[in-house]
């Protein structure tokens, strides 16, 4: 490089500071409005989809239903029948055969798991068990952490999984707990799957977060809830 | 629009598709290319999502470049791919929750996929939206097409069926294998081969030609 080349006010003057923040800060005005905008032009499709998926996934837990009709429950532990779309409730859907009996009732929880985890479970409050199970949402590792919905093992955990509730408390008897895979003694226990163990324990967590506070609810008003199906 | 201007943005066009393959010729954008190409329909969800945020990053990152001092060039692309990224992850959930439940998280992923990046960093910033534009779609029309050889192959041996459609018949047993994360690099590397054939055998004609 020749001497002239590198004196003052021959290389390219470096821009300030505030000019970079002021095209960055634009940048990202535009950008967040566009994610606005695409959100607001989406939201209602977006809600009946995921109301359609969630009807199929209630019927599919539920084999012996043939309705359903949802309630919810709110933080006082009230039941609503048929809550706004936007209330803050905790959803549950009760399934009816064709007699209008109770077949059992499905339960939206959530939780965290690497990412966020929805899931869907069959509560039967005559036998007081958990007997089906479906992940709703999952972004879980591929092939690692997103078995816990397809890997029929674990599937398994739910099918008479015990979520029995004391007479008089009305609290569940034994919390419901993942544990190591391949330990499973009682009833109550997930056995986790082996390499997926931060997602399985999410699984269980959200179930015993999601018995513990919603079936007391739920029993405290299930002669309500059965009433639903006879009209 | 002189004559070789329309023949070096055809070029430009073109040069995604065979030449500059992203996924047979740059080996770029791997992981989705292994990961979601199980079946066709998920290779063209993909293929589809991935052209749009390219084509739009692309466009967008064209309309900026004179006005985005280069030490935060970078960081901006990021902004604007991941915001067109957030918008495909809404579109798709609103389209299909299936097809948004087969692609998981590898829709959030588009946002480093490295061919986004890079055509951002080495075409969009230094030319017009126009031929920006033409590249990115030459581009994600290569990506689609590549997703699509491996999404065929595989759900056409690994199911027996296309699009959902049986093809083989009651009788045929499925090679499971190609459903499986070892199927997608078996697939890749047939492919590869393929194309690397394939060049050799015009490397070798041009040769031939060139000593007659």
């Amino acid at each position: 490089m020749s001497e002239t080349s590198v004196q003052a006010g021959s290389l390219p003057k470096a821009p300030g500071s505030l000019s970079m923040i002021v095209v960055m800060t634009a940048v990202a005005t535009a950008c967040g409005l566009l994610i606005v905008t695409a959100f607001q032009a989406t939201k209602n499709a977006i809600e009946h989809n995921v109301a359609t998926i969630t009807q199929e996934s209630v019927l599919e837990i539920l084999p012996d239903a043939t309705r359903q009709i949802p309630f919810g429950v709110d933080k006082s532990g009230a039941v609503v029948r048929e809550p706004a779309a936007d209330a803050d409730v905790s959803k549950i859907y009760a399934g009816y055969d064709e007699s209008g009996a109770l077949a059992g009732i499905a339960i939206e929880g959530s939780g965290q798991g690497w990412n966020e985890l929805k899931i869907l479970y069959a509560y039967a409050p005559d036998r007081q068990c958990i007997f089906g199970f479906k992940v709703l949402e999952c972004r879980e590792t591929p092939g690692v952490g997103d078995k816990i919905a397809t890997q029929e093992e674990f599937l398994a955990n739910f099918k008479e999984l015990d979520a029995t509730l004391d007479p008089g408390t009305r609290a569940p008897e034994h919390p419901i707990v993942t544990v190591k895979h391949g330990t499973k003694k009682d009833k109550w226990e997930i056995d986790a799957i082996s390499g997926a163990t931060i997602s399985s324990k999410a699984v269980g967590r959200i179930l015993q977060d999601s018995t513990t506070r919603l079936l007391p609810a739920i029993t405290g008003h299930l002669d309500e809830i059965r009433k639903a199906g006879a009209e | 629009m002189s004559e070789s201007s329309s023949n070096r943005n055809l070029q430009v066009f073109l040069n995604g598709i065979w030449k500059e393959n992203p996924v047979f010729v740059q080996v770029l954008g791997m992981c989705p290319t292994l990961a979601v190409t199980n079946s066709v329909r998920n290779a063209i969800a993909m293929g589809i999502s991935t052209m749009f945020v390219l084509v739009m990053s692309s466009m967008l990152v064209a309309m900026v470049r004179k006005v985005v001092p280069k030490q935060v060039r970078i960081a901006t692309y990021i902004l604007i791919i991941s915001t067109f990224v957030t918008i495909v992850d809404y579109l798709i959930k609103a389209v299909s929750i299936p097809v948004y439940k087969a692609l998981g998280p590898f829709i959030a992923l588009i946002v480093v996929n490295c061919i986004i990046l890079g055509r951002a960093e080495a075409f969009a910033s230094k030319n017009t939206v126009y031929r920006s534009v033409l590249d990115a779609v030459g581009m994600g029309v290569g990506f689609c097409i590549a997703l699509l050889c491996l999404g065929g192959v595989r759900e056409l041996l690994g199911s027996g069926s296309f699009l959902g459609v049986p093809i083989f018949g009651p009788y045929f047993e499925p090679w499971v294998i190609f459903l499986l994360p070892s199927g997608g690099f078996f697939t890749l590397g047939a492919w590869l081969l393929v194309f690397s054939l394939l060049k050799e055998r015009k490397a070798r004609r041009a040769a031939q030609e060139q000593s007659a």
